[in-house]
């Protein structure tokens, strides 16, 4: 099973991400992660969706994406060619044994503390899925409290899709 | 990997459409109105629907435009939305039903499922409580563009009613573009009653199809041209208008013979002497074999759906597979298939047979007729001695007989549909009309009307006793527009498919399909139109005859044997080699 990041423009519109989310369960395909936004033109959002199958599943999530009115391009991103990005805030417990442990985790991770409490700590980490899920595990032991992760953003390197033509509404 | 979306104009382009003429000054007029004159301005004349609540606007605007714009009545919002289909079933029109808000427009749902499984063109109008109560629970308020996500090709929310006349259009644009489907348009009750300018325009165009790319159909011809035993697939893509010459002609030079799925059925005339029939589950055997001896396989406008292949795995394991479909999803999704190409059927058609050579197949011509001649024993092996026996293929052979070229048959669901898939004659496109994908009990009785509405031509409904319970209060819609439906019910008492399947898998266990007891003549006497009852061949016949004639809704109560089986038979999931082909194969 091979991991695909797919990037999806789609009519910034309501009930889009639905009509989106909606054909992965009509499908039956699994979704592992997924991220909406609006992009620098108004009308349009970005999907980042990641999935785990083989070709035959990736190809048929993209003609079957492909197929809904309001989205307006889709492709996998080439696997040597993109940056993926994540972002996680993870809250963990902050006692004087853990305390510099946490702190020397952050500072190898090039992690922020975003807030701090005389109880827990409030941790920031950015990288790819593998780094965020490497951050999780040296934090486990030390007592996570709870945890939230954005799911993977992605682009492809140098110029590629948004060449899509969309009217901006006034 | 760039995409290969179809390209078009926006509905909402404030530049003409091709070959569009700027028509008048735009007027100032209510939602509800411009519901009604946007319908007459893509070419709708005839619609269904059923009023209530929250479209009492639009219905009060369809009593002013009664001189423009037909309505029918329906007994239900099922029948409506089944009418709408068989409509455009029979005239590749787009299907238009009304509805209201809440059970109006849940009853629309089988519907427009039964239409969107067989890529069928439809809009579904629906009114819903005023936006400001929506999202309250509001006395019969639902949402209906929620509830049909998964069943519509798209659907609408209009929250303005300066994008209304726009969303109509661009919803007759995605229904009857690409691989046609329904689409909903869910309009509030304020909306409807809010002013705005309105300018008419003309039809909308169907977008653009891709073009496939040259080198594929090089690779197709190469693949046609190599092949000893060629066989095209056809199904409900392929089964349009001006599509048949084509299919025919490439058959003609690859020397290919041509199976088709349930949905391309009518298609080609079956007195084409290349065509074997429909193949799959309860496909004719010569057609079946045909596809699984073939050592390449062009599938027309054809989802190899489950029905038609059995199990996959198995699935043609000779043949190389070509795959031609106007929608680029379908390539590979059921099948793994060696070339597909995504376009205008026609259009790659007349390509690939320019680069076809003119082919001779004698082994592949003496093949075909073995298997066919095996099929015309298998068939007459299975036949009641008793001539006064009604069997199925008694009673569509006198069918064959009595209907003309233009006669439309509709169907329900069960084995009358696959006896008439099996045994009735057709002669030209769009002729039959039956719920294919979603396979809807019940869908007959509004498709029939929806059929007859649409041609003016004699329509014959064959039914079953359990299918025609369903929907049957349609008859007072038959009876209140003096339509001419034909209805045969073959009677069983029995739910028969189902039977069927109890007998050969569970053991004879009839759970909950023993019907009978309703005297569907006298019911429909009630309704205000005549029937009769008929147990023999020439009994049939003399009805039948006598019902075509009779210009009037009429129903034919013909009793058949409840143990009749539909065959051949291919087992769920298993491939051809498992083909059941006689009831005392079927009972070991």
């Amino acid at each position: 099973m091979k991991r695909f990041v797919i990037a999806a423009l789609v009519e910034n519109k309501y009930g889009v991400l639905t009509r989106v989310s909606g054909l992965f369960m009509r499908r039956g395909f699994n979704i592992d992660s997924l991220t909406v936004g609006e992009t620098d033109n108004p009308a349009l959002s970005r999907i980042t969706v990641t999935v785990k199958g083989d070709d035959y599943l990736s190809g048929q999530i993209v003609s079957q994406l492909k197929k809904l009115h309001n989205v307006k391009q889709v492709e996998i991103l080439d696997e040597e060619q993109k940056v993926e990005r994540e972002l996680m805030l993870v809250k963990v417990r902050n006692t004087p044994d853990n305390r510099s442990e946490i702190l020397a985790a952050a500072a190898i991770y090039r992690a922020k503390v975003i807030d701090y409490n005389p109880d827990s700590l409030c941790v920031e980490v950015t990288g790819e899925p593998s780094k965020v899920n490497a951050f999780i595990n040296v934090m486990r032991p030390l007592g996570i409290i709870e945890l939230c992760r954005t799911g993977v953003v992605a682009l492809e390197r140098g110029t590629a899709l948004t060449d899509v033509e969309v009217v901006i509404a006034d | 990997m760039k995409s290969e979306r179809m390209t078009g104009f926006s509905p909402s382009s404030s530049r003409l459409w091709p070959g569009e003429v700027y028509q008048r000054q735009p007027e100032r007029m209510s939602g509800a109105r411009i519901v009604i004159e946007t319908l007459i301005e893509q070419g709708v004349t005839d619609v269904f629907g059923y009023p209530g609540g929250q479209v009492l606007n639009i219905y009060d605007e369809l009593y002013r435009a009664s001189d423009r714009l037909n309505h029918f009545l329906t007994a239900h919002e099922q029948g409506a939305s089944h009418a709408a289909d068989g409509y455009s079933r029979v005239t590749g029109k787009v299907g238009v039903v009304i509805a209201t808000s809440g059970p109006g427009a849940t009853n629309l749902v089988t519907g427009i499922a039964t239409a969107m499984l067989d890529s069928i063109p439809m809009v579904a109008i629906t009114g819903n409580v005023p936006t400001t109560l929506i999202g309250r629970d509001s006395f019969q308020e639902i949402n209906i563009t929620g509830i049909t996500l998964p069943i519509t090709k798209h659907n609408y929310f209009v929250t303005d009613v300066r994008e209304l006349a726009d969303t109509i259009r661009e919803a007759f644009q995605i229904a009857k573009s690409g691989r046609p489907g329904p689409v909903l348009i869910d309009i509030p009750k304020d909306v409807q009653l809010a002013e705005c300018e309105f300018e008419p325009r003309g039809v909308v165009p169907a977008l653009e199809l891709p073009v496939p790319e040259l080198a594929d159909i090089d690779r197709a011809a190469a693949l046609i041209n190599a092949a000893e035993r060629p066989y095209i697939y056809i199904g409900g893509g392929a089964a349009g208008e001006g599509m048949a010459a084509d299919i025919q002609e490439l058959a003609e030079k690859a020397d290919a013979y041509i199976g088709c799925t349930f949905m391309g059925l009518s298609a080609l005339p079956t007195s084409d002497p290349r065509f074997l029939g429909m193949q799959g589950m309860h496909g004719h055997y010569a057609s079946s074999m045909a596809n699984k001896e073939a050592d390449l396989i062009i599938g027309v406008g054809v989802r190899f759906s489950d029905r038609a292949t059995g199990n996959t795995a198995k699935y043609a394991q000779k043949a190389r597979i070509i795959q031609i479909d106007v929608d680029g999803s379908e390539i590979n999704k059921n099948v793994r298939v060696d070339v597909g190409l995504v376009g205008d059927i026609v259009a790659i058609f007349r390509q690939l047979k320019e680069r076809c050579r003119q082919a001779d197949h004698p082994a592949w011509r003496d093949e075909i007729a073995a298997l066919r001649a095996e099929e015309a024993r298998l068939s007459a092996a299975g036949e009641a001695a008793d001539p006064a026996v009604l069997t199925p293929r008694r009673l569509f052979d006198a069918l064959n007989e009595i209907k003309d070229r233009d006669t439309i048959i509709v169907t329900d669901v069960g084995q009358h549909q696959m006896w008439a898939a099996q045994y009735t004659d057709f002669e030209r496109v769009r002729r039959f009309a039956s719920s294919g994908g979603l396979g809807t009990m019940g869908y007959g009785m509004g498709a029939a009307i929806g059929a007859r509405i649409a041609t003016g031509d004699r329509t014959v409904l064959i039914t079953g006793d359990g299918s025609f319970g369903m929907n049957l209060n349609e008859m007072a819609t038959l009876v209140r527009y003096g339509i001419p439906v034909v209805i045969v019910i073959m009677n069983n008492g029995v739910l028969g498919m189902v039977r069927q399947w109890q007998t050969l898998f569970f053991g004879k266990r009839y759970s909950h399909t023993v019907l009978g007891g309703t005297d569907f003549v006298r019911l429909a006497e009630a309704f205000g139109m005549r029937g009769e009852r008929v147990a023999t061949p020439a009994d049939f016949r003399a009805a039948f005859a006598r019902a075509m004639e009779s210009g009037e809704p009429y129903l034919i109560d013909a009793v058949i044997d409840k143990d009749e089986f539909v065959l051949p038979m291919l087992k769920p999931g298993g491939s051809i080699e498992d083909i059941i082909t006689s009831k005392a194969e079927a009972s070991k």
